[in-house]
């Protein structure tokens, strides 16, 4: 897909991740439009996923560790027809399996998450067993900036390095926010790239919304033979919808009519983001 | 003697040593038999794996979050993984990862707690597993078992190896008698009758069977009491088919568990009594809510009555008030 069309597509799953949103009255929105654009050009460029053969053990994963935004994650799945969008009505609904977090139930997810500092553990494991198997599927993980202060984190990071995981590869959706306040007033992890350098890894710094730039360093993977890779997105949570951006509060928030109205108005024209 | 597999299989070792014999025989014909370690190779016996399988064997150092994370990774791409720690650390510092990478992901992982309940006796209380039965009860998808002889950890190994289900295994290092040389049936969820008797039950679950055999061969011989003893390997699924067969004679009923007395073997056999009905008299036997005092796994065994002369004298207590 050329990158007309994926910036096309990037405007439009920012619509259906408000929609589905609005009309759940629940949803992650910030960090839904911070990471659409990373799940956009993954889905659309980089992983070798077939919804009709989603089963085949050489396929790549994708384990999203920042759950939470998985409302990026089904209109991302459902554009590439894993489920009908329809289904995405049932957002957070009685007995609906399309819930606030991913899980297996819904075709296309690899991994249950939604407690933070788990979706590296299982990336390693599974690039572990990918190397194990001398299988040549990669395993890419999405992680938020507010997670990175989970332990569990460090200790794959560790691991990753230890057994040369240049199957593997780690993006940051760095929107620099959480729910408490800036990631630097939180917890100060910066300078990432320099940790995770110490730490045996491979880092690159990209645009998260720059699509030629993300395809580029998606491309590169491994950046190093013998490295795991990490990719530093660097986002602005709630990127697209003016009143949202670096916002706080829409860490969570649900649009009222007149907000969802002025958020589709200024997504109306696709062709005005190229 | 050589702990050959051979002779280690006959009986009376280590549970431990059995497992890691048991373990070595699967990988030589199943390449997916994966080993996953936290620097606990060596007393999870696990040295002549690694060796003898190299490619098999995944070591993560002490970090057990990052053991279970990565066992639940490799499991979802198809391998057999056993995950071996401490049974200490293993459930609860990585509490939330076999809560959610493994039951709730349904990613199969075998969890191997070792040296379980006080088996590291005078370590203390930070080396100490007397809570994993109860929080992991109460966590879907997971089978909890806990062999008490040679023989059933022969056997847990072997249907854990290929169960679709998460399984957590829990058992200590000391070396355990074989209990039974006439019932030779094993199945997840199944008790065991080892010892036949008419007047009085003994449940008893992992490494606590032995001394509930001793104490009902006591109570037959000193008192002319037949206790039958039950190996409830299988906390969950309890065989509740099984203790309802035996609620049904009437008679009482004791557990016993290298466990706190609570949440763990006694209260679900309690819950599923009161449930429906049933008046046995009935007694837990196990570590009861207090700083755990201080000694070997026997000594603390004996200190709360874990021990032939401690469930004799609950036995006799509970029968002399039934009459």
């Amino acid at each position: 897909m050329s990158e007309q069309e994926l910036t096309r597509k990037s405007v439009e799953y920012r619509r259906k991740i408000l929609k589905y949103i609005y009309e759940a009255k629940a949803g992650h929105t910030g960090g839904s439009l911070s990471c659409i654009d990373i799940l956009n050009v993954l889905y659309n460029h980089t992983l070798n996923v077939d919804p009709q053969q989603f089963g085949s053990p050489d396929r790549d994963r994708y384990i999203q560790s920042k759950g939470h935004t998985v409302e990026a994650l089904y209109v991302v799945l459902a554009s590439r027809g894993f489920f009908p969008e329809s289904d995405l009505e049932t957002l957070c609904k009685y007995k609906s399996h399309y819930i606030g977090h991913p899980t297996r139930k819904v075709h296309g997810v690899e991994q249950n998450t939604g407690a933070l500092g788990h979706g590296l553990p299982i990336s390693v494991g599974t690039a572990i067993a990918g190397k194990l198997d001398g299988k040549d599927y990669r395993v890419f993980t999405l992680l938020g900036d507010g997670e990175l202060p989970e332990g569990s984190n460090w200790e794959a990071a560790l691991t990753a390095a230890h057994y040369k995981l240049d199957n593997l590869c780690a993006i940051l959706d760095k929107n620099n926010l959480q729910i408490t306040g800036s990631t630097e007033s939180v917890c100060n992890t910066d300078p990432v790239d320099k940790k995770l350098e110490a730490f045996g890894w491979s880092v690159r710094h990209v645009d998260g919304h720059d699509i030629g730039q993300l395809k580029e360093a998606l491309d590169a993977v491994p950046f190093e033979k013998g490295k795991p890779s990490f990719i530093i997105a660097h986002t602005v949570k709630g990127k697209g919808i003016s009143y949202m951006e670096n916002q706080l509060k829409w860490h969570h928030g649900v649009p009222d009519p007149a907000q969802y109205e002025l958020a589709m108005s200024e997504l109306a024209d696709p062709e005005a983001a190229i | 003697m050589d702990a050959t597999i051979e002779n280690i299989l006959i009986g009376n070792q280590a549970n431990l040593e059995v497992f890691s014999a048991t373990l070595q025989q699967l990988a030589e014909t199943d390449r997916d038999i994966v080993v996953v370690t936290s620097d606990s190779r060596g007393s999870g016996k696990l040295v002549p794996f690694g060796k003898k399988f190299p490619d098999q064997i995944v070591e993560v150092g002490i970090a057990e979050q990052n053991l279970v994370g990565v066992s639940a990774g490799l499991a979802s791409a198809g391998k057999k993984v056993f995950a071996v720690s401490p049974a200490c650390f293993l459930t609860a510092r990585a509490l939330e990862q076999i809560k959610n990478d493994v039951a709730y992901s349904d990613n199969p992982v075998k969890l191997v707690g070792i040296s379980a309940g006080v088996s590291y006796g005078a370590l203390g209380s930070t080396h100490h597993s007397l809570h994993d039965f109860a929080v992991l009860r109460t966590i879907n998808n997971l089978i909890i078992v806990a062999p008490a002889d040679n023989f059933e950890t022969e056997q847990a190994i072997r249907l854990a190896a290929e169960s679709d289900v998460p399984v957590y295994l829990r058992f200590g290092k000391k070396s355990m008698q074989l209990l039974s040389e006439d019932e030779k049936t094993f199945d997840f969820g199944k008790a065991r009758i080892v010892k036949t008797g008419s007047d009085l039950t003994i449940i008893a679950t992992g490494e606590t069977v032995f001394p509930a055999i001793q104490a009902a061969a006591k109570l037959e011989r000193e008192s002319d009491i037949s206790v039958r003893v039950v190996s409830m390997h299988t906390i969950k699924p309890l065989d509740y088919t099984q203790l309802k067969n035996i609620a049904l004679e009437g008679k009482p009923i004791i557990t016993v568990e290298e466990h706190s007395v609570y949440g763990g073997l006694g209260e679900a056999c309690a819950s599923f009594l009161l449930q429906n009905q049933f008046t046995n008299r009935f007694c837990i036997i196990g570590v009861p809510d207090e700083y755990t005092v201080t000694g070997s796994q026997q000594e603390i065994f004996d200190h709360y009555g874990i021990s032939e002369k401690g469930i004799a004298e609950v036995a006799l207590d509970l029968l002399k008030d039934q009459n």
